[in-house]
């Protein structure tokens, strides 16, 4: 069935299924949007248990979702992979380091003989909820300012500067998308936690941090948009394959791809709305709005990045090793085979719902924190 | 491909991926093995509705948890490296390597960390039947990320089911069955599954020891230890089943490896299996040392294990270096000079291409074609590099294999005992405690004798580590090697400290104290 599609489309079937997971990953950056509010939120030693322990049940969804992200590109757009990986190396183990530090410290920080002491612990959960999400918008924003490498006739790419990928944060856009996803995450942390904590003190609290950060998070987010609709993309010329400059590339593509357009007009309008409902109409349901928004919003920015005829990992050194979704995915065998195995993720997507429906039949209470309750908290 | 070699950045490449991987693996084989053990323990309950068995698996899926969190942190690194320090690799073998990896993430991962949080929360909260099949569905999770994994290793030392194309310069792949149901990988899943069920169940038989000894728990350690004993004994017994196949496939399709894990310098018919020996030190390939200062061997038992006939020749290291016309084995030397003509091929192929020259073009890929297969000897400069570190392996390989004869023992009696309600002696009870870091010794070592016994290649035969690597400064990965290091150690001791806690205060909240 599925090897009646083209070689084309099934690459573009897989920037697809690469754009949906990483737009779900950039929603569930509100964990780590929750951890950077875990002081602010939480002032007495119960309520901060009791944030840690909301955001701290769905930890592993992000985590898992990011890995997932790292071994889809691998598979189907392996040239992205080993480019990237390989050249941003410091960028990208810096982002590691947040990441391993997270897995333990929601597990260890309350436990006996843990070492480092809770609030070692708790400070790892501040380092990946700020780094780690500034570091993602950092290096997504190089998806369309560019990167320092040079591809070979094999294939095999080399990075063009020692800073191996530290070099992003030169770049005032790469920058300023970086903050906007650190505040989106927090804004979402903080509706999430309005959602999902039954104790008014803290859900007082993360009303007022639903706007203080929706702020800073509209001001960055709008300079880099408008930015990359101003400045010149990176094209494919689809008959020769070279890729060229070409003036206000990634607006044009809004325009010529009407899915992302209204992927993206809505997204925008319900992040606000959810935003709007948090803080006028003192609603607690702000999160399923926001959410959504976020993850349209993240959807059309895929959508024109690896669609109509532009390049999604442009090379800023030598234009032409730029990847495209043709250039950089893997054999239509191995795509057809990997498309059978994505009919998978609707069966993960079912019985996640479930589960969490089940887990999250009470909202998280003074008692479930309890250290010396029999069950498991964090 | 990229002619010069940095050997400080393979080696340090090869050394932070090995120091990962080996972290990884002192957690995996728990959550594996111990999922299986609170599983069964948790369905006596939920049968009998005995609370004690209830007890008994909250407790391990308490330590189960500590151990769960720090296997998951160090995966990613591992995800990720194979990109980060091993990029050129990726680029090779990513058209067929990154699909186990990504059907990992789909099919394994998600079922194992959303089933864990209804394991971990919903003690009490959820119906018990959907709380058991969550567990199983958490076991079951875990085995299934090990199979995808292992398919992929697997193809690393038995690469099939694709073909290289010289356009995109990679191989790519043309039959994915071929992948998952080659006889390496199925034998290399179920040996190392079945690791996981003997470290997890000697883990648990472990502790229950200690607790006997010290007079505390007895019920809970001693039903613990008739369960896992009992999980434990066959599951070595399915080991050295599977061990047998491994080596066999070895014998089939790595050579280089069966000489080294046997110590064979020069081929012999009707091989002896050494049992017990020292290789002579200093010993090198080629020179005429004697290969031991000693050994014991079994007579034809090498030959019989690696090819089903006592009699059948088992090439040596020197056979496969230098070549013996009798049996009919091509010297790595004859190899490399192909693989140089394959390489210059290929050269002239793209550049032909580049140049738009296509009669070139063809002339130089009918060259490529004929010597395609050497391509990755052509890399070496001299033949003796196609072997691995002989004593290191052999060595490895023996510790192993005497461990495992020793779990065998450790298990049978222990569960005897057990059964027999006569767990007193204090000498048994230390053979319980001490069988938990010997299963763990075995499967690391187990691990060098395939990954090291696997070098210098990444991909048997096609790919040479020296290759593989990135192409970055060897300073940028010596420093991250440090950082993980140093970060890793403090997380491991953090784990182990926490463990070591919460065993000691046990099931019962006796100290009273947080629940750790
Ligand atoms: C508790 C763990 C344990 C025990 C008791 C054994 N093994 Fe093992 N062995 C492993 C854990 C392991 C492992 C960690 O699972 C390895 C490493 C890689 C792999 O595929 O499995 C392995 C690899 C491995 C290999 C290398 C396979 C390859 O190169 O692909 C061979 C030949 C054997 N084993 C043979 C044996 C024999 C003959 C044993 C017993 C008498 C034995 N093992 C006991
Ligand atoms: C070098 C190769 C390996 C890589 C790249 C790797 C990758 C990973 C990753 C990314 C995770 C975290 C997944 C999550 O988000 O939950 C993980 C966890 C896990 N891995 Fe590995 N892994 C490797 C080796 C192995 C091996 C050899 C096995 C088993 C035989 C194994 C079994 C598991 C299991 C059972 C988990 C679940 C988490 C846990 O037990 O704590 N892995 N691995
Ligand atoms: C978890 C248990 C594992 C351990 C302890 C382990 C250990 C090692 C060691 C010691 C090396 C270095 C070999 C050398 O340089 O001499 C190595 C290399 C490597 N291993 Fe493994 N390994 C494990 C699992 C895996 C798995 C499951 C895969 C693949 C799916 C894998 C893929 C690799 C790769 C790509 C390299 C680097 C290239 C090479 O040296 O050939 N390893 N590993």
């Amino acid at each position: 069935m599925l090897d009646a599609l083209s070689y084309l489309q099934l690459q573009q079937y897989w920037w697809l299924i690469m754009s949906i997971v990483g737009s779900f990953l950039v929603f569930l950056l509100f964990v780590q949007g929750g951890q950077t509010l875990i002081g602010v939120l939480g002032k007495t030693e119960n309520e901060k248990n009791m944030v840690i322990n909301s955001i701290g049940r769905k930890w592993e969804f992000t985590f898992t979702t990011l890995v997932l992200f790292a071994a889809g590109m691998f598979a189907s757009f392996p040239l992205f992979y080993s480019t990237s990986f390989g050249g941003a190396y410091f960028a990208w183990k810096i982002f590691l380091i947040c990441f391993v530090l997270q897995a333990v410290s929601f597990e260890y920080r309350r436990k006996k003989g843990n070492l480092l002491g809770q609030k070692t612990f708790e400070a790892f959960l501040y380092m990946n909820g700020f780094l780690g999400t500034f570091l993602l918008g950092a290096v997504v924003a190089t998806f369309f300012t560019g990167s320092e490498f040079v591809r070979d006739v094999y294939n095999l790419s080399t990075w063009q500067t020692n800073w191996y990928g530290i070099e992003i944060l030169f770049n005032f856009t790469n920058v300023s998308l970086g903050i906007a996803i650190l505040f989106l995450a927090r804004t979402l942390g903080a509706l999430y936690i309005l959602n999902n904590v039954n104790y008014d003190i803290i859900k007082e609290r993360a009303r007022k941090q639903v706007l203080y950060n929706a702020l800073p998070f509209l001001v960055f987010f709008l300079y880099f948009i408008t930015k990359i609709f101003l400045m010149d993309g990176y094209a494919v010329n689809p008959e020769t394959k070279e890729i060229y400059m070409q003036s206000y590339k990634y607006f044009n593509n809004y325009l010529e791809i009407p899915l992302a357009l209204i992927f993206f007009l809505s997204g925008v309008v319900l992040v606000l709305l959810g935003i709007g409902l948090a803080w006028f109409k003192k609603s607690d349901k702000g999160i399923w709005f926001s959410g959504v928004g976020t993850i349209l919003t993240v959807l059309s920015i895929f959508f024109i990045l690896g669609y109509n005829n532009t390049s999604f990992y442009p090379s800023s050194a030598d234009i032409q090793s730029s990847l495209t979704i043709e250039n950089a995915s893997s054999s239509r065998y191995t795509l057809t085979a990997m498309s059978y195995i994505s009919l998978f993720v609707p069966v993960v997507l079912v019985y996640i719902y479930f589960t969490w429906r089940a887990i999250d039949k009470g909202k998280v209470t003074k008692d479930d924190v309890n250290e010396s309750n029999d069950h498991h908290v964090y | 491909m990229i002619d010069f070699i940095d050997l400080s950045l393979v080696n340090w490449s090869r050394g932070q991926f090995a120091m990962t991987a080996m972290i990884h693996w002192l957690f995996i084989p728990l959550t594996i093995g111990m999922t299986y053990v609170i599983a069964y323990a948790q369905t006596i309950h939920v049968r009998t509705g005995d609370p004690e068995w209830e007890k008994l698996a909250k407790f391990w899926s308490k330590l189960f948890g500590i151990n769960f969190a720090i296997g998951v942190g160090t995966g990613i690194i591992l995800g990720l490296e194979f990109g980060t320090n091993w990029s050129n690799y990726s680029w090779i073998s990513g058209d067929v390597f990154g699909a186990p990896l990504a059907a990992e993430g789909i099919m394994a991962f998600f079922l194992e960390s959303t089933f864990v949080a209804v394991m971990f929360f919903g003690w009490g909260k959820v119906n018990k039947k959907f709380h058991l099949v969550s567990i199983y569905l958490v076991a079951f999770g875990a085995t299934l990320s090990a199979l995808w994994i292992l398919i992929a290793n697997a193809w690393m030392n038995y690469p099939i089911g694709m073909v290289f194309n010289p356009d995109t310069a990679r191989h790519e792949m043309i039959d994915f069955w071929a992948l998952v149901f080659s006889p390496f990988a199925v034998n290399k899943f179920l040996h190392t599954i079945t690791s996981g069920f003997v470290i997890g169940s000697f883990f648990i038989i472990s502790v229950s020891s200690w607790y006997l000894l010290k007079k505390r728990n007895y019920l809970l350690a001693k039903r613990s230890i008739i369960i896992s004993a009992a999980f434990g004994l066959l599951s070595t017994l399915f080991i050295v089943a599977t061990g047998d196949g491994s080596a066999y496939n070895v014998a089939q399709h790595q050579p280089a490896k069966l000489a080294a894990m046997e110590g064979l310098y020069d081929g012999v018919e009707s091989a002896g299996l050494v049992t017990v020996g020292m290789i002579t030190p200093g010993k090198k390939v080629g020179d005429d040392k004697p290969s031991f200062i000693f050994r014991h061997e079994i007579p034809y038992a090498l030959s019989f294990l690696g090819y089903r006939d006592i009699h059948a020749f088992v090439p040596g290291a020197n056979d496969l270096v230098y070549g013996n016309e009798k049996y009919n084995i091509e010297s790595a030397i004859s190899k490399i000079e192909k693989g140089k003509i394959a390489l210059a091929a290929f050269a002239k192929y793209k550049e032909a291409g580049k140049n738009g020259d296509e009669t070139l073009k063809q002339e130089a890929l009918a060259e490529f074609n004929e010597f395609q297969k050497y391509m990755g000897y052509g890399h070496f400069d001299k033949p003796e590099m196609i072997m691995p570190n002989i004593p290191f392996i052999f060595y490895s390989f023996r510790i192993m294999v005497v461990a495992g004869l020793f779990l065998i023992l450790s298990a049978g009696l222990l569960f005897y005992l057990a059964m027999k309600d006569k767990l007193s002696n204090k000498w048994f009870l230390h053979m319980g405690i001490w069988s938990f870091p010997i299963a763990m010794i075995a499967s690391m070592t187990g691990w060098i004798v395939a990954e090291v016994g696997r070098q210098p290649w990444t991909i048997q035969d096609l790919l040479p580590t020296i290759k593989s690597a990135s192409n970055i400064n060897s300073s940028a990965v010596i420093l991250t090697f440090w950082m993980f290091l140093a970060i890793l150690t403090v997380l491991v001791i953090a784990e182990v400290s926490i463990m070591l806690h919460a065993i000691r205060k046990g099931p019962d909240n006796k100290e009273g104290g947080s629940n750790a």
